[in-house]
Protein backbone atom coordinates (compact mmCIF):
# COMPACT_ATOMS: atom_id res chain seq x y z
CA UNK A 1 0.00 0.00 0.00
CA UNK A 2 1.35 3.37 -0.94
CA UNK A 3 2.17 5.69 1.95
CA UNK A 4 0.39 8.35 -0.09
CA UNK A 5 -2.87 6.54 -0.13
CA UNK A 6 -5.50 6.50 2.49
CA UNK A 7 -6.21 3.04 3.70
CA UNK A 8 -9.76 2.46 4.81
CA UNK A 9 -9.78 0.60 8.08
CA UNK A 10 -11.71 -2.65 7.96
CA UNK A 11 -15.11 -2.11 9.49
CA UNK A 12 -16.05 -5.70 10.29
CA UNK A 13 -16.36 -5.49 14.02
CA UNK A 14 -16.66 -8.88 15.59
CA UNK A 15 -18.07 -7.86 18.93
CA UNK A 16 -18.79 -5.01 21.25
CA UNK A 17 -15.22 -4.93 22.48
CA UNK A 18 -14.08 -4.08 18.97
CA UNK A 19 -16.80 -1.46 18.67
CA UNK A 20 -15.64 0.18 21.88
CA UNK A 21 -12.03 0.02 20.70
CA UNK A 22 -12.98 1.63 17.39
CA UNK A 23 -14.84 4.36 19.24
CA UNK A 24 -11.85 5.04 21.48
CA UNK A 25 -9.61 5.13 18.42
CA UNK A 26 -11.88 7.63 16.68
CA UNK A 27 -11.91 9.77 19.80
CA UNK A 28 -8.13 9.72 20.05
CA UNK A 29 -7.98 10.50 16.33
CA UNK A 30 -10.34 13.43 16.69
CA UNK A 31 -8.27 14.83 19.58
CA UNK A 32 -5.06 14.46 17.64
CA UNK A 33 -6.65 16.07 14.58
CA UNK A 34 -7.82 19.06 16.63
CA UNK A 35 -4.36 19.41 18.13
CA UNK A 36 -2.75 19.43 14.70
CA UNK A 37 -5.14 22.12 13.47
CA UNK A 38 -4.72 24.19 16.64
CA UNK A 39 -0.94 24.22 16.44
CA UNK A 40 -1.11 25.02 12.71
CA UNK A 41 0.69 21.82 11.79
CA UNK A 42 -0.27 19.68 8.76
CA UNK A 43 -2.60 16.73 8.38
CA UNK A 44 -0.99 13.98 6.28
CA UNK A 45 -2.68 11.27 4.16
CA UNK A 46 -2.62 8.40 6.62
CA UNK A 47 -3.65 10.45 9.66
CA UNK A 48 -7.08 10.01 11.12
CA UNK A 49 -9.34 12.87 9.99
CA UNK A 50 -13.05 13.62 10.34
CA UNK A 51 -15.08 12.29 7.43
CA UNK A 52 -16.48 15.78 6.83
CA UNK A 53 -12.96 17.23 6.54
CA UNK A 54 -12.00 14.53 4.05
CA UNK A 55 -15.15 15.04 2.01
CA UNK A 56 -14.85 18.77 1.92
CA UNK A 57 -11.21 18.53 0.79
CA UNK A 58 -11.96 15.96 -1.90
CA UNK A 59 -14.63 18.29 -3.25
CA UNK A 60 -12.40 21.36 -3.21
CA UNK A 61 -9.24 19.71 -4.55
CA UNK A 62 -10.98 17.75 -7.31
CA UNK A 63 -12.94 20.83 -8.43
CA UNK A 64 -9.69 22.74 -8.45
CA UNK A 65 -8.09 20.00 -10.60
CA UNK A 66 -11.03 20.00 -13.02
CA UNK A 67 -10.74 23.80 -13.34
CA UNK A 68 -7.10 23.52 -14.39
CA UNK A 69 -7.96 20.87 -16.98
CA UNK A 70 -10.97 22.67 -18.49
CA UNK A 71 -9.01 25.92 -18.16
CA UNK A 72 -6.69 24.76 -20.94
CA UNK A 73 -9.47 25.10 -23.50
CA UNK A 74 -10.00 28.87 -23.89
CA UNK A 75 -6.26 29.37 -24.36
CA UNK A 76 -5.51 26.15 -26.21
CA UNK A 77 -7.89 27.46 -28.80
CA UNK A 78 -5.50 30.31 -29.59
CA UNK A 79 -2.25 28.38 -29.87
CA UNK A 80 -2.57 27.97 -33.63
CA UNK A 81 -3.51 31.64 -34.04
CA UNK A 82 -0.91 33.28 -31.79
CA UNK A 83 0.45 36.38 -33.52
CA UNK A 84 4.11 35.32 -33.44
CA UNK A 85 6.23 32.23 -32.92
CA UNK A 86 7.40 33.60 -29.55
CA UNK A 87 3.84 34.21 -28.32
CA UNK A 88 2.92 30.74 -29.52
CA UNK A 89 5.76 29.10 -27.58
CA UNK A 90 4.79 31.09 -24.47
CA UNK A 91 1.14 30.11 -24.75
CA UNK A 92 2.02 26.46 -25.24
CA UNK A 93 4.21 26.56 -22.14
CA UNK A 94 1.38 28.11 -20.15
CA UNK A 95 -1.23 25.61 -21.31
CA UNK A 96 1.18 22.76 -20.53
CA UNK A 97 1.62 24.20 -17.03
CA UNK A 98 -2.16 24.15 -16.53
CA UNK A 99 -2.23 20.45 -17.46
CA UNK A 100 0.51 19.94 -14.88
CA UNK A 101 -1.50 21.83 -12.26
CA UNK A 102 -4.44 19.54 -12.91
CA UNK A 103 -2.24 16.48 -12.43
CA UNK A 104 -0.63 17.75 -9.19
CA UNK A 105 -4.10 18.35 -7.80
CA UNK A 106 -5.58 15.02 -8.92
CA UNK A 107 -2.65 13.36 -7.14
CA UNK A 108 -3.38 15.34 -3.98
CA UNK A 109 -7.07 14.38 -4.13
CA UNK A 110 -6.10 10.75 -4.65
CA UNK A 111 -4.23 10.72 -1.33
CA UNK A 112 -7.63 11.29 0.29
CA UNK A 113 -8.84 7.96 -1.06
CA UNK A 114 -10.71 9.18 -4.13
CA UNK A 115 -9.68 7.06 -7.16
CA UNK A 116 -8.42 9.03 -10.14
CA UNK A 117 -10.79 7.19 -12.46
CA UNK A 118 -13.78 8.33 -10.46
CA UNK A 119 -12.74 11.98 -10.74
CA UNK A 120 -12.21 11.68 -14.50
CA UNK A 121 -15.61 10.03 -14.81
CA UNK A 122 -17.30 12.79 -12.86
CA UNK A 123 -15.90 15.41 -15.17
CA UNK A 124 -16.74 13.30 -18.22
CA UNK A 125 -20.36 12.82 -17.18
CA UNK A 126 -20.80 16.47 -16.26
CA UNK A 127 -21.37 15.74 -12.57
CA UNK A 128 -18.25 17.58 -11.46
CA UNK A 129 -18.07 21.33 -11.04
CA UNK A 130 -15.22 23.56 -12.14
CA UNK A 131 -14.57 27.29 -12.03
CA UNK A 132 -17.26 29.07 -14.04
CA UNK A 133 -14.77 31.52 -15.55
CA UNK A 134 -13.75 28.88 -18.10
CA UNK A 135 -17.21 28.80 -19.59
CA UNK A 136 -16.58 32.20 -21.14
CA UNK A 137 -15.14 32.36 -24.66
CA UNK A 138 -11.77 33.88 -25.61
CA UNK A 139 -12.96 35.94 -28.54
CA UNK A 140 -9.83 37.85 -29.49
CA UNK A 141 -6.08 37.66 -28.94
CA UNK A 142 -6.51 40.41 -26.35
CA UNK A 143 -8.68 38.00 -24.36
CA UNK A 144 -5.62 35.79 -23.98
CA UNK A 145 -3.93 38.79 -22.39
CA UNK A 146 -6.91 39.48 -20.14
CA UNK A 147 -7.11 35.81 -19.10
CA UNK A 148 -3.44 35.77 -18.09
CA UNK A 149 -3.60 39.06 -16.25
CA UNK A 150 -7.03 38.78 -14.61
CA UNK A 151 -7.90 35.08 -14.43
CA UNK A 152 -4.45 33.84 -13.48
CA UNK A 153 -4.08 36.96 -11.33
CA UNK A 154 -7.21 36.09 -9.36
CA UNK A 155 -6.05 32.49 -9.16
CA UNK A 156 -2.76 33.61 -7.60
CA UNK A 157 -4.49 35.73 -4.95
CA UNK A 158 -6.69 32.75 -4.14
CA UNK A 159 -3.89 30.19 -4.22
CA UNK A 160 -1.10 31.86 -2.28
CA UNK A 161 -2.88 31.40 1.10
CA UNK A 162 -3.75 27.83 0.08
CA UNK A 163 -0.03 27.00 0.18
CA UNK A 164 -0.59 26.95 3.95
CA UNK A 165 -3.70 24.75 3.76
CA UNK A 166 -3.86 22.33 6.69
CA UNK A 167 -3.84 19.28 4.41
CA UNK A 168 -0.19 18.60 3.52
CA UNK A 169 -0.48 17.25 -0.04
CA UNK A 170 -2.83 20.10 -1.06
CA UNK A 171 -0.50 22.75 0.35
CA UNK A 172 2.50 21.18 -1.38
CA UNK A 173 0.69 21.06 -4.72
CA UNK A 174 -0.21 24.73 -4.29
CA UNK A 175 3.41 25.72 -3.61
CA UNK A 176 4.43 24.13 -6.88
CA UNK A 177 1.52 25.76 -8.71
CA UNK A 178 2.10 29.23 -7.29
CA UNK A 179 5.73 29.19 -8.44
CA UNK A 180 4.51 28.64 -12.00
CA UNK A 181 1.58 31.04 -11.96
CA UNK A 182 3.53 34.27 -11.78
CA UNK A 183 4.80 33.83 -15.33
CA UNK A 184 1.20 33.23 -16.45
CA UNK A 185 0.04 36.55 -15.09
CA UNK A 186 2.99 38.52 -16.41
CA UNK A 187 2.78 37.18 -19.94
CA UNK A 188 -0.91 38.17 -19.99
CA UNK A 189 -0.12 41.63 -18.72
CA UNK A 190 2.51 42.01 -21.42
CA UNK A 191 0.12 41.00 -24.18
CA UNK A 192 -2.27 43.72 -22.99
CA UNK A 193 0.56 46.23 -22.63
CA UNK A 194 1.71 45.67 -26.23
CA UNK A 195 -1.82 46.01 -27.55
CA UNK A 196 -2.61 49.01 -25.40
CA UNK A 197 0.43 50.80 -26.80
CA UNK A 198 -0.19 49.70 -30.39
CA UNK A 199 -2.66 51.06 -32.91
CA UNK A 200 -5.97 52.61 -31.90
CA UNK A 201 -7.75 49.40 -32.91
CA UNK A 202 -5.37 47.28 -30.83
CA UNK A 203 -5.81 49.56 -27.84
CA UNK A 204 -9.57 49.25 -28.14
CA UNK A 205 -9.30 45.47 -28.44
CA UNK A 206 -7.30 45.37 -25.18
CA UNK A 207 -9.84 47.59 -23.39
CA UNK A 208 -12.75 45.44 -24.54
CA UNK A 209 -11.04 42.29 -23.32
CA UNK A 210 -10.51 43.84 -19.88
CA UNK A 211 -14.14 44.96 -19.87
CA UNK A 212 -15.29 41.41 -20.60
CA UNK A 213 -13.12 39.59 -18.06
CA UNK A 214 -13.05 42.00 -15.10
CA UNK A 215 -16.41 41.03 -13.57
CA UNK A 216 -16.13 37.26 -14.08
CA UNK A 217 -12.54 37.35 -12.71
CA UNK A 218 -13.75 39.06 -9.51
CA UNK A 219 -16.37 36.35 -9.18
CA UNK A 220 -13.69 33.66 -9.18
CA UNK A 221 -13.37 34.21 -5.41
CA UNK A 222 -16.88 32.83 -5.01
CA UNK A 223 -20.13 34.39 -3.77
CA UNK A 224 -20.17 37.16 -1.14
CA UNK A 225 -19.37 35.95 2.38
CA UNK A 226 -23.04 36.05 3.37
CA UNK A 227 -23.89 33.50 0.65
CA UNK A 228 -20.94 31.20 1.17
CA UNK A 229 -22.07 28.66 3.79
CA UNK A 230 -18.98 26.40 3.59
CA UNK A 231 -16.43 29.16 4.08
CA UNK A 232 -16.67 29.34 7.86
CA UNK A 233 -16.01 25.64 8.40
CA UNK A 234 -13.21 25.68 5.85
CA UNK A 235 -11.55 28.52 7.74
CA UNK A 236 -11.90 26.72 11.07
CA UNK A 237 -10.14 23.75 9.50
CA UNK A 238 -7.45 26.13 8.20
CA UNK A 239 -7.96 25.04 4.62
CA UNK A 240 -9.04 28.56 3.70
CA UNK A 241 -7.29 31.45 5.44
CA UNK A 242 -9.29 34.42 4.18
CA UNK A 243 -12.92 34.93 3.21
CA UNK A 244 -14.08 35.34 -0.40
CA UNK A 245 -14.71 39.06 0.09
CA UNK A 246 -11.33 39.64 1.74
CA UNK A 247 -9.54 38.06 -1.19
CA UNK A 248 -11.68 39.92 -3.72
CA UNK A 249 -10.84 43.22 -2.03
CA UNK A 250 -7.15 42.37 -2.04
CA UNK A 251 -7.36 41.63 -5.77
CA UNK A 252 -9.16 44.88 -6.65
CA UNK A 253 -6.59 46.88 -4.67
CA UNK A 254 -3.81 45.24 -6.69
CA UNK A 255 -5.51 45.75 -10.05
CA UNK A 256 -5.95 49.51 -9.91
CA UNK A 257 -2.26 50.50 -10.21
CA UNK A 258 -1.70 47.67 -12.70
CA UNK A 259 -4.46 48.85 -15.03
CA UNK A 260 -3.08 52.38 -14.85
CA UNK A 261 0.34 51.09 -15.93
CA UNK A 262 -1.41 49.41 -18.86
CA UNK A 263 -3.02 52.67 -19.92
CA UNK A 264 -6.45 51.01 -19.68
CA UNK A 265 -9.42 51.32 -17.31
CA UNK A 266 -11.53 48.94 -15.24
CA UNK A 267 -15.21 48.85 -16.23
CA UNK A 268 -16.66 49.96 -12.89
CA UNK A 269 -17.90 53.55 -12.45
CA UNK A 270 -18.19 53.02 -8.68
CA UNK A 271 -14.54 52.11 -8.28
CA UNK A 272 -12.89 54.68 -6.02
CA UNK A 273 -10.36 54.97 -3.22
CA UNK A 274 -11.85 54.95 0.26
CA UNK A 275 -9.48 56.80 2.54
CA UNK A 276 -11.21 55.61 5.68
CA UNK A 277 -11.08 51.91 4.82
CA UNK A 278 -7.72 52.12 3.12
CA UNK A 279 -9.18 50.13 0.23
CA UNK A 280 -10.91 50.71 -3.08
CA UNK A 281 -14.70 50.62 -3.04
CA UNK A 282 -16.19 48.81 -5.99
CA UNK A 283 -19.64 48.23 -7.47
CA UNK A 284 -21.88 45.16 -7.17
CA UNK A 285 -21.23 42.21 -9.44
CA UNK A 286 -23.84 40.37 -11.48
CA UNK A 287 -24.46 37.41 -9.17
CA UNK A 288 -27.53 36.21 -11.09
CA UNK A 289 -25.26 35.62 -14.06
CA UNK A 290 -22.69 33.92 -11.82
CA UNK A 291 -25.18 31.43 -10.44
CA UNK A 292 -26.62 30.80 -13.91
CA UNK A 293 -23.14 29.96 -15.22
CA UNK A 294 -22.48 27.67 -12.24
CA UNK A 295 -25.69 25.81 -13.03
CA UNK A 296 -24.31 25.03 -16.47
CA UNK A 297 -25.81 27.90 -18.44
CA UNK A 298 -22.56 29.65 -19.24
CA UNK A 299 -21.92 30.78 -22.81
CA UNK A 300 -19.73 27.73 -23.52
CA UNK A 301 -20.60 25.25 -20.74
CA UNK A 302 -21.82 22.64 -23.20
CA UNK A 303 -18.91 23.05 -25.63
CA UNK A 304 -16.31 22.77 -22.87
CA UNK A 305 -17.71 19.44 -21.73
CA UNK A 306 -18.10 18.13 -25.28
CA UNK A 307 -14.54 19.02 -26.07
CA UNK A 308 -13.27 17.28 -22.93
CA UNK A 309 -15.21 14.11 -23.86
CA UNK A 310 -13.95 14.20 -27.41
CA UNK A 311 -10.33 14.54 -26.27
CA UNK A 312 -10.78 11.66 -23.83
CA UNK A 313 -12.51 9.41 -26.34
CA UNK A 314 -10.04 10.10 -29.09
CA UNK A 315 -7.09 9.42 -26.79
CA UNK A 316 -8.50 6.08 -25.62
CA UNK A 317 -6.63 4.03 -28.21
CA UNK A 318 -3.32 5.50 -27.08
CA UNK A 319 -3.99 4.52 -23.47
CA UNK A 320 -5.09 1.06 -24.58
CA UNK A 321 -1.96 0.59 -26.65
CA UNK A 322 0.25 1.67 -23.74
CA UNK A 323 -1.41 -0.87 -21.44
CA UNK A 324 -1.11 -3.63 -24.06
CA UNK A 325 2.56 -2.82 -24.54
CA UNK A 326 3.27 -2.80 -20.80
CA UNK A 327 1.43 -6.12 -20.34
CA UNK A 328 3.32 -7.79 -23.17
CA UNK A 329 6.66 -6.52 -21.90
CA UNK A 330 6.00 -7.86 -18.39
CA UNK A 331 4.86 -11.23 -19.84
CA UNK A 332 8.11 -11.48 -21.80
CA UNK A 333 10.04 -10.70 -18.64
CA UNK A 334 8.22 -13.47 -16.75
CA UNK A 335 9.00 -15.79 -19.64
CA UNK A 336 12.71 -14.89 -19.55
CA UNK A 337 12.77 -15.43 -15.79
CA UNK A 338 11.15 -18.84 -16.17
CA UNK A 339 13.69 -19.78 -18.83
CA UNK A 340 16.56 -18.78 -16.54
CA UNK A 341 15.23 -20.80 -13.66
CA UNK A 342 14.68 -23.74 -15.98
CA UNK A 343 18.30 -23.58 -17.08
CA UNK B 1 -15.15 5.57 -22.51
CA UNK B 2 -13.42 2.29 -21.87
CA UNK B 3 -12.46 2.30 -18.25
CA UNK B 4 -10.14 -0.70 -18.67
CA UNK B 5 -7.74 1.47 -20.62
CA UNK B 6 -8.33 4.51 -18.53
CA UNK B 7 -5.02 5.96 -17.43
CA UNK B 8 -6.15 5.61 -13.83
CA UNK B 9 -5.90 1.84 -14.15
CA UNK B 10 -2.23 2.45 -14.79
CA UNK B 11 -0.27 1.93 -11.59
CA UNK B 12 0.66 4.84 -9.36
CA UNK B 13 4.34 5.85 -9.25
CA UNK B 14 6.07 8.05 -6.70
CA UNK B 15 8.52 10.50 -8.25
CA UNK B 16 11.84 11.58 -6.69
CA UNK B 17 13.98 14.36 -8.16
CA UNK B 18 17.63 15.24 -7.60
CA UNK B 19 17.67 19.01 -8.02
CA UNK B 20 21.43 19.25 -8.51
CA UNK B 21 24.55 17.16 -8.19
CA UNK B 22 25.56 16.57 -4.60
CA UNK B 23 21.98 16.51 -3.29
CA UNK B 24 19.69 13.57 -2.53
CA UNK B 25 16.64 12.71 -4.56
CA UNK B 26 13.61 14.26 -2.88
CA UNK B 27 9.97 13.23 -3.24
CA UNK B 28 8.29 15.53 -5.78
CA UNK B 29 4.87 13.94 -6.24
CA UNK B 30 3.19 11.06 -7.98
CA UNK B 31 1.71 10.12 -11.32
CA UNK B 32 0.08 7.23 -13.17
CA UNK B 33 1.89 5.45 -15.99
CA UNK B 34 1.63 2.03 -17.67
CA UNK B 35 5.31 1.14 -17.13
CA UNK B 36 8.58 2.46 -15.74
CA UNK B 37 9.77 3.95 -19.03
CA UNK B 38 6.62 5.99 -19.45
CA UNK B 39 6.64 6.90 -15.76
CA UNK B 40 10.14 8.40 -16.14
CA UNK B 41 9.14 10.32 -19.26
CA UNK B 42 5.95 11.63 -17.70
CA UNK B 43 7.85 12.57 -14.55
CA UNK B 44 10.26 14.62 -16.63
CA UNK B 45 7.39 16.46 -18.33
CA UNK B 46 5.41 16.91 -15.15
CA UNK B 47 8.04 17.73 -12.55
CA UNK B 48 11.06 19.18 -14.39
CA UNK B 49 9.68 21.78 -16.81
CA UNK B 50 11.95 24.46 -15.32
CA UNK B 51 15.27 22.73 -14.75
CA UNK B 52 14.15 21.39 -11.38
CA UNK B 53 16.14 18.20 -11.81
CA UNK B 54 19.28 16.49 -13.00
CA UNK B 55 18.00 12.99 -12.22
CA UNK B 56 14.63 11.32 -11.76
CA UNK B 57 13.64 8.17 -9.85
CA UNK B 58 10.25 6.56 -10.14
CA UNK B 59 9.10 3.90 -7.71
CA UNK B 60 5.87 1.88 -7.91
CA UNK B 61 3.83 3.31 -5.04
CA UNK B 62 2.76 -0.22 -4.13
CA UNK B 63 6.39 -1.16 -3.47
CA UNK B 64 6.87 1.41 -0.72
CA UNK B 65 6.56 0.20 2.86
CA UNK B 66 5.66 2.85 5.42
CA UNK B 67 5.64 2.91 9.20
CA UNK B 68 2.20 2.65 10.71
CA UNK B 69 0.87 6.17 11.39
CA UNK B 70 -1.13 4.95 14.40
CA UNK B 71 1.90 3.64 16.28
CA UNK B 72 3.66 6.97 15.70
CA UNK B 73 4.09 7.88 19.36
CA UNK B 74 5.49 4.61 20.62
CA UNK B 75 7.44 3.85 17.48
CA UNK B 76 9.63 6.93 17.64
CA UNK B 77 9.73 7.10 21.42
CA UNK B 78 13.18 5.60 21.87
CA UNK B 79 14.69 8.78 20.42
CA UNK B 80 13.03 10.87 23.10
CA UNK B 81 14.64 11.59 26.45
CA UNK B 82 18.03 11.00 24.91
CA UNK B 83 19.20 14.56 24.61
CA UNK B 84 22.77 13.30 25.16
CA UNK B 85 22.69 12.34 21.49
CA UNK B 86 22.89 16.03 20.63
CA UNK B 87 25.95 18.26 20.93
CA UNK B 88 23.91 20.89 22.78
CA UNK B 89 23.65 18.50 25.77
CA UNK B 90 27.32 19.15 26.62
CA UNK B 91 27.76 22.60 28.16
CA UNK B 92 31.04 22.42 30.11
CA UNK B 93 33.00 23.35 27.02
CA UNK B 94 31.21 26.70 26.59
CA UNK B 95 33.66 29.43 25.61
CA UNK B 96 36.28 26.92 24.50
CA UNK B 97 36.97 27.46 20.81
CA UNK B 98 36.63 24.96 17.97
CA UNK B 99 34.84 22.43 20.19
FE1 LIG C 1 -3.08 26.86 -13.09
FE1 LIG D 1 -2.20 29.62 -14.70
Amino acid sequence: MSPQNHQHAPLHLADEGDAAAALAEAEAGQNRFEEIIAEDSRVEPRDWMPESYRKSLVRQVSQHAHSEIIGMQPEGNWISRAPSLKRKAILMAKVQDEAGHGLYLYSAAETLGRPREEMYDQLYTGKAKYSSIFNYPARTWADIGAIGWLVDGAAIVNQVPLCRASYGPYGRAMVRICKEESFHQRQGWEILHSLSHGTQAQHQMAQEAVDRFYGPALQMFGPPDGDSPNSQQSMEWKIKRFTNDELRQRFVDMLVPQVEALGLTLPDPELKWNEERGHYDFGDLDWDEFFAVIKGNGPLSRQRLEHYRKARDEGAWVREAAVAYANRASRNEDHDQAALIGA
Amino acid sequence: MTSSADSSSWPLWEVFIRSSRGLSHVHAGSLHAPDATMAIRNARDLYTRRNEGTSVWVVPAAAIMASDPDSKGAYFESAQGKSYRHATYYTQSEGVKHL
